[in-house]
């Protein structure tokens, strides 16, 4: 009776999870769907609390779980609810890490379990998903930890020569490993399993080392569906259909996703994982060596520029967002909007570190959803608009992706800012993007630069228009 | 060889759910837009984090005097709450953006 009952709540779950998901994917139906598919975890984690039996016994230790999910609950809620819109992608990171350090630890469990069991024959297939998960689990979390210290800035790219095949190397050392374990259970295979587990941590730092930031996203994605796969693994060892349907469902949905956000950038997953961004723009030499001189342009010229323009578009990027300078930005859109000017923005697919982000920023700051012009709409606008404003965005107006089949970026869509009468650029200096790649625009006769912190150029802005 | 077969057999229905639901994950987000990328990712992270489940269990089940498998456990699920519970107020968090535009517009 109560196994069945377990059974039925884990059937509930399951399917929130997939309507949850479903309903995610919706824009209109995407907070209640994720209401609904907490609504089946909470009930699967209590069902499994309470009714969870292995051969007729419950459960026990329980102040130890409640202790440790009170504690989890607490500092995931506050570290949820204090992180700053801007740090979002590396708070997913670190969740993700969390959920694959999770499934590494349940492998490891298990598997000390199985060394005490003397005598008893243990199935290959058992051992297999055991050694899967603390794989799986471990790069993933490994990996995360390392895309989190990237975004936050605390870890630079770091890669050195032939590390694609030393990584190869690695990776076939530890299946190599992970084949004598289950194929031979040697008897120091406690000794082994810990080498693997050692190596799998290693795999995962050297994997998102080399990757570039602006390939984050794609990164953090990818590693999501990993953990996926890692929960399934623990699905598979206790039998657990919850586990397995939400680990898979995930992991499938988790590399769908990973694929749909190579392509909003223009590139193949190959191309994200090996290609090491910014790192053949430098050692390519003669790829990308724009000359030329830029021209700045002061605040009271920009001022006068953009209020008395007719439209005037605002294209926002990385640079806004670590300024926190969203609020300044819709202050400025209102100033000219009070004084007749037709003010949009112009939001590129990967705007800001991860697609959807700056749609979140501008949102948070209380911009009107009809503002915000998606690429396509905007780039056919572009020509009737007299000032565009680009808030340290740079590879997302970089026009080396249309006319230089050398550059890394080749062959992403952009956007047409050139077709506007004036592009006033404010960067904090000639550095070049993310992406690590000059950026011709900046050189350009239409082009002028405006040079300072996004929030305080906008703030500076706001005051000189005023003062007009 | 065999044992392979042996094994699949003893675990089909186990994989049977595998195969359907590989395909369920990857028709429920056919068509999202590039906006709800992130909050859609955020949403999976915070699913996923049903490996609780299992941290719960080899918790529950730990023997009290086995201190690797009680310490290992109970971090397992000190992290594995995070997981959940961090994915899905953040997810909210970031939805919670678009809904209040909603209501503007």
């Amino acid at each position: 009776m109560e196994q069945n009952l377990l059974t039925l709540i884990y059937l509930i779950s399951s399917v929130t999870f997939i309507v949850g998901l479903k309903m995610l994917s919706h824009p209109a139906t995407a907070r209640n769907g994720n209401f609904v598919a907490a609504f089946g975890m909470t009930i699967a984690i209590f069902g499994t609390i309470f009714h969870y039996q292995e051969e007729g016994r419950h459960l026990g230790n329980y102040p130890w779980i409640f202790g440790g999910i009170l504690i989890g609950a607490v500092v995931g809620t506050l570290a949820a609810k204090r992180v700053k819109m801007t740090a979002m992608p590396e708070m997913v990171s670190l969740f993700n890490g969390m959920g694959g350090a999770c499934a590494a630890l349940i492998s490891l469990v298990e598997f000390d379990h199985l060394s005490h069991t003397d005598g008893v024959s243990v199935e290959p297939g058992f051992l297999l998903i055991i050694v899967l998960g603390l794989i799986i689990g471990s790069v993933s979390f490994a990996g995360s930890i390392i895309a989190w210290g990237k975004l936050n800035g605390s870890i630079k790219d770091y890669s050195f020569k032939g590390q694609h095949i030393f990584n190869l190397l690695l990776l076939g050392v530890i299946i190599g490993l992970a084949v004598y374990l289950i194929g031979w259970m040697p008897t120091q295979s406690i000794v082994v399993f810990y080498v693997i587990f050692f190596l799998s941590l290693l795999y995962g730092i050297f994997f998102v080392f080399p990757i570039g930031g602006a390939d984050m996203p794609v990164v953090i994605s990818l590693l999501n569906s990993f953990t996926g796969v890692a929960a399934a693994c623990g699905g598979f060892l206790y039998e657990n259909k919850v586990m397995l349907t939400g680990g898979i469902l995930v992991g499938a949905a988790g590399t769908l996703l990973t694929i749909l956000m190579c392509k909003a950038m223009n590139r193949s997953l190959t191309n994200v994982l090996i290609g090491s961004f910014g790192a053949s723009a430098v050692g390519g030499g003669p790829s990308t060596s724009v000359q030329g001189t830029h021209k700045e342009i002061s605040l009271s010229d920009t001022a006068v520029l953009m209020s008395y323009a007719n439209k005037v578009f605002i294209v926002p990027g990385y640079g806004l967002a670590v300024a926190q300078a969203q609020h300044a930005c819709h202050e400025l859109e209102k100033l000219l909007e009070s004084k007749g000017v037709e003010v949009k923005y112009a939001i590129h697919p990967v705007a800001g570190r991860m697609p959807g982000h700056m749609n979140v920023l501008l949102a948070e700051a209380d911009v009107p959803y009809d503002k915000l012009l998606e690429m396509e709409q905007a780039n056919e606008e572009f020509s009737t608009t007299d000032v565009v404003l680009i808030l340290g965005a740079n590879d997302v107006v970089n026009p080396a992706a249309k006319t230089d089949p050398s550059s890394p970026i080749y062959g992403m869509p952009i956007l047409d800012v050139e077709l506007a009468k004036h592009v006033i650029v404010n960067k904090r200096s000639m550095k070049p993007g993310y992406a690590g790649i000059e950026n011709e625009l900046f050189f350009r006769p239409k082009t002028s630069m405006l040079f300072g912190d996004a929030k305080k150029v906008l703030q500076d802005l706001v005051a000189e228009i005023k003062n007009l | 060889m065999q044992s392979v077969l042996e094994w699949i057999g003893r675990h089909q229905e186990i994989i049977y759910i595998v195969v359907l639901m590989i395909f369920v994950g990857i028709e429920v987000i056919g068509r999202v837009p590039s906006v709800l990328h992130t909050p859609l990712m955020s949403g999976a992270n915070a699913i996923h984090g049903v490996v609780i489940i299992g941290a719960i269990i080899v918790m529950g089940k730990a023997s009290s005097d086995n201190y690797l498998a009680l310490i290992l456990g109970f971090v397992a699920v000190v992290v594995g709450t995070l997981n959940v519970v961090g994915g899905f107020v953040v997810t909210d968090r970031m939805l919670e953006m678009f809904s209040k535009k909603k209501k503007q517009s």
